[in-house]
């Protein structure tokens, strides 16, 4: 054992790490918290409190241009999350099982680079190809959002069922082979209902990252295609509006139910099973 | 073989069309010119052979224009001490998560992983509330006196006033990014081998000698990682630059915006963000390498 | 263990796997009767696995044969071979209960349910796992989820059975038991049985033949008895148990005996060898067929005097490290029939080894 002194004894570590941590989360917390508190304040000004009042809820309501948005955007999501999820599965699959097959670095590169490329790069590219090829896509809207939105979950898709397919025994996929499972049968009874939370989690992220999506949606959206989060942007532009706060608000509050109700769910699925495989190594050796 | 070549050939395509083509497209507006309505055209059948005329003139404004060359480092700048301070905050954090006791991690993680849920959008926005004068962050920093230490290295420029300053602009980016710079770090401490620290304890080090000599380089895939993960995209930043930025924080995001949107020169847009690729071109072989490397260990 | 004599129910002809240039297996011909259980034996990366492999279809042989009861099997993918595989890790389906583990392979064939159903429970009833039926495998214990797995490899009544590493995950207590279980049921079933391992143990209590594998290549095929005590090679003898490896020179070359000069002892071999007088050879002698006396034994031939440098004490035997005067060490196993022996040998004793004129193999490769 060392007989020098340690420099920090186990104690001051330990506070130091909870104080670190309670921190931290307070500087991610403390803005999501002052958007919901002002969300109620009367006054317009988030500087001063003017009182209690539910008056940015009852005038959401009634914004036209904030609902439309807010339905377009759902949709867009939808559409974009699912393929998405379809697309990053065949990229997933090809880079798993595949180990060698000509351009597969360049395939790789092209997966991960929409991850960290820059907004403002994939969104002016996308749009010029789109108005190159504005015969066969058509004028800016919707669909031209969408395959944007798809580029960029592409991505995300492909990490999260590469990791999951990765950590999966293949051993499994071959005893289906071995027990008279052709290909397709192998798929669609063993590694899909294996790989299943994984692309549960994938199209959840990628829903939400389409959800929140500002920069490509505004290099590739048309007049009547606006999404919530370009309105919400562009009212931010022009300064702080009481009406966002109330918005974000009830997105906040959604996410919120939403990942606590399913990380509860996860984490007592977890102990059960793990209770299960205990009773039956305990039972029988 | 066919199953084979559809589910390969199916995004291949896609990712060739809507990713590589677009990039091409990029190159080929970058050497032409705005004529009166669009761009010019740089192909030319011209007695019946194809003449092509590459105008060099947006680069060469880029590269004798200061203010273009002064966007391009002032991104840099900005993107590195985004880096720097997630870096900063982000690992005692992740690492703290990481030793944390086993069934308190899970809560952890889905703790740090919310606000990635919620609009990020919203979150930026949230700031500006909080640091206009009066706000509760710019009256927790007056009441600090740390003015004196921000207008001295150029963070803001007038005491009290902390929005649209560089200040301002940093800690929107910092805020943004740092779970995508905990998240990395996490799975990299939470994967060490914590025996590795009693066998060095066992050898004569003390806590402090451990964690720099032992678990930071363990770590080093995780810092790579996240600071591919945060650096390459702020460089290129918009939203958060436009909210929180101001006139003294030029990030090439904007210029490429206002180029395009407000100037309505896609040649020139196109020549900025080819400059903008390849300044981003060796962090981004880097994070690529970084990620086939991490497929093969797991194989 | 009953072997019916057709001969040749599988035969591997010629079989060569090529990865790159590198030869996993190297021109390997065996033939296996019909309700063997055959075992191929050898270190990691001897090319066992991959010849199962091969067999199971997930390879596909650079050049050979591999023929099933007269049928070619090239070409023809896992899903369509009358062979089934237990695997390592077992490979349950883990979102399946342990019944529709089993018929799982039974619905690919489109059985109708009623059969299905019938010979589910026959399978759950061989293997003892009645009342487990409706739990999913991570809810049994591993002894369990192996005979899941032997019961979803039978159900469809393989032709060839195919056990990668059967008793690998077990612990010694429970490999005892189930080593013997698991040959009852594939005797009771009747199925041909070709089991990879690298346990000796596992190998020669199992199978009716061994073909012991090195490098990609078969060094010998044989009975579990043959293969101890007449091993072909230098390496065979090695491999499997333990031996004592004496190298000499013929002295005497006779139709009926054999005399071998070592360096330490001389050698008088009970039987005629293949060969001529001054052919360098190696003499093999298991370290159970050595006695140890203190007193000289008789004869010139087959003994030789040490000292007791090392003793290991196994509980029911103990193996004497001898040293040899050209420095040489020999081991000497002797069972402990005593529970007590004053004179018992200990370190720096000095011991007379000596055995007899059967006990040596002698090897020219």
């Amino acid at each position: 054992m060392s007989t020098r002194r340690a420099l920090f004894s186990p104690s001051f570590a330990i506070g130091f790490g909870r104080g670190w941590l309670t921190a931290g989360f307070v500087f991610l917390y403390l803005p999501i918290l002052t958007l919901v508190i002002y969300s109620f304040n009367k006054s317009p000004l988030p500087t001063v409190w003017g009182g209690f009042t539910l008056d940015w809820y009852v005038k959401l309501a009634s914004d036209q241009e904030m609902l439309g948005g807010l339905w377009l955007s759902l949709q867009i999501a939808f559409m974009s999350a699912t393929t998405s999820v379809v697309l990053g599965c065949l990229a997933a699959f090809s880079l798993v099982k595949y180990s060698r097959f000509t351009g597969r670095t360049l395939f790789n590169g092209m997966v991960n680079a929409p991850l960290v490329m820059p907004e403002v790069i994939v969104g002016l590219s996308l749009l010029l190809l789109l108005v190159a090829l504005q015969s066969v896509f058509g004028a800016r809207g919707m669909m031209t959002i969408w395959l944007g939105h798809v580029l960029l979950g592409m991505s995300y898709a492909t990490v999260v069922v590469q990791a999951r397919l990765q950590d999966m025994n293949p051993q499994l996929e071959e005893a289906a082979m071995d027990l008279g499972a052709r290909p397709h049968q192998v798929f669609l009874l063993v590694t899909l209902p294996l790989i299943s939370q994984a692309l549960a989690s994938a199209w959840l992220l990628t829903f939400s990252l389409s959800l929140d999506d500002v920069v490509v949606s505004a290099f590739l959206s048309g007049p009547g295609s606006t999404t919530m989060p370009l309105v919400i942007f562009s009212r931010a532009r022009l300064g702080l509006n009481p009406s966002v706060n109330a918005v974000a608000t009830v997105i906040i509050a959604i996410v919120a139910v939403f990942v606590t109700v399913a990380s509860v769910l996860i984490a007592r699925a977890e102990r059960r099973r793990a209770e299960e495989v205990n009773a039956a190594l305990r039972a029988n050796p | 073989m066919r199953g084979r070549t559809l589910v390969i050939g199916v995004p291949f395509a896609w990712l060739m069309l809507f990713f590589l083509a677009p990039f091409l497209i990029v190159l080929n507006y970058s050497v032409s010119e705005m004529g009166s309505v669009r761009p010019e055209n740089i192909y030319a059948v011209v007695d019946g052979a194809i003449k092509l005329t590459l105008k060099y003139s947006n680069y060469l404004s880029i590269a004798g224009d200061g203010l273009y060359f002064k966007a391009y480092l002032s991104s840099l700048k900005y993107a590195a001490i985004t880096t720097v301070l997630c870096l900063t905050i982000g690992y005692p954090f992740a690492y703290f998560m990481a030793r944390a006791r086993a069934t308190l991690q899970p809560a952890l993680l889905m703790l740090v992983m919310l606000p990635f849920w919620t609009s990020f959008l919203l979150r930026v926005y949230a700031w500006k509330g909080l640091l206009e004068e009066g706000g509760w962050v710019a009256r927790l920093l007056q009441a600090l006196h740390l003015d004196g230490l921000l207008l001295q290295t150029g963070m803001i420029a007038a005491a009290g006033k902390y929005m649209n300053t560089p200040f301002s602009l940093v800690i929107g980016m910092t805020y943004t990014y740092l779970p995508f710079m905990i998240l990395p770090l996490y799975a990299a401490l939470a994967k060490m081998d914590l025996r590795l620290l009693e066998a060095a304890a066992d050898l004569g080090a003390t806590p402090w000698e451990a964690f720099w000599k032992i678990t930071v380089p363990l770590s080093k895939a995780g810092i790579i990682a996240g600071s591919m993960l945060v650096f390459i995209p702020c460089v290129g930043e918009f939203v958060t630059p436009e909210l929180l930025g101001g006139p003294q924080t030029l990030m090439i995001g904007r210029v490429l915006w206002d180029e395009f949107f407000s100037n309505n020169d896609w040649p020139m847009a196109s020549s900025v963000a080819v400059v903008l690729i390849l300044l981003i071109v060796v962090p981004l072989a880097v994070f690529n390498k970084y990620q086939a490397e991490a497929q093969e260990r797991s194989r | 263990m009953t072997v019916q004599q057709n001969p040749a129910f599988l035969q591997i002809q010629d079989v060569v796997k090529d990865f790159d240039g590198v030869k996993a297996v190297d021109h390997v011909s065996i033939d296996i009767a019909k309700g063997e259980i055959f075992a191929l034996l050898g270190s990691s990366g001897c090319g066992k696995t991959t010849l199962l492999r091969m067999l199971a279809g997930f390879e596909v042989p650079t050049s050979g044969r591999i023929v099933l009861d007269g049928k070619d099997l090239a070409d023809m993918p896992p899903y369509g071979r009358p062979i089934n595989m237990m695997f390592q890790s077992y490979a349950l389906f883990p979102h399946l209960t342990v019944w529709d583990n089993i018929a799982f392979g039974l619905r690919r064939d489109g059985m109708p349910k009623d059969q299905i159903a019938a010979r589910v429970e026959a399978m759950l009833k061989l293997v003892q796992l009645g009342a487990y039926a409706k739990r999913k495998p991570h809810q049994l214990s591993g002894g369990q989820q192996q005979r899941v797995a032997l019961a979803r490899s039978l159900a469809k009544s393989p032709q060839l059975l195919l056990l990668d590493e059967p008793l690998g995950a077990l612990d010694k207590k429970l490999r005892e038991e189930t080593q013997i279980e698991l040959v009852n049921i594939v005797e009771a079933v009747g199925v041909t049985c070709v089991m990879v391992t690298h346990d000796q143990e596992e190998a020669m209590t199992m199978a009716s033949r061994i073909a012991v594998m090195s490098e990609g290549r078969v060094l010998q095929v044989g009975a579990p008895h043959d293969i101890y005590e007449t091993p072909a090679t230098r390496f065979v003898a090695d491999f499997i148990g333990n031996v004592n490896l004496m190298d000499g020179r013929v002295l005497v070359d006779e139709s009926d005996h054999v005399v071998i000069e070592c360096a330490d002892c001389s050698h008088y071999v009970g039987h005629g060898i293949t060969g001529t007088a001054g052919m360098p050879v190696a003499v093999a002698v298991r370290p159970e067929k050595i006695h140890l006396a203190r007193e000289m034994p008789d004869g010139e031939y087959n003994r030789v005097k040490g000292v007791v440098k090392n003793l290991a004490y196994f509980g029911s035997f103990t193996v004497y490290h001898l040293q040899l005067p050209s420095g040489a060490m020999l081991k000497v196993s002797q069972n402990n029939v005593q529970r007590h022996r004053d004179d018992a040998l200990t370190w720096n004793d000095e011991a007379w080894a000596h055995w007899s004129r059967s006990s040596q193999v002698v090897l020219t490769q």
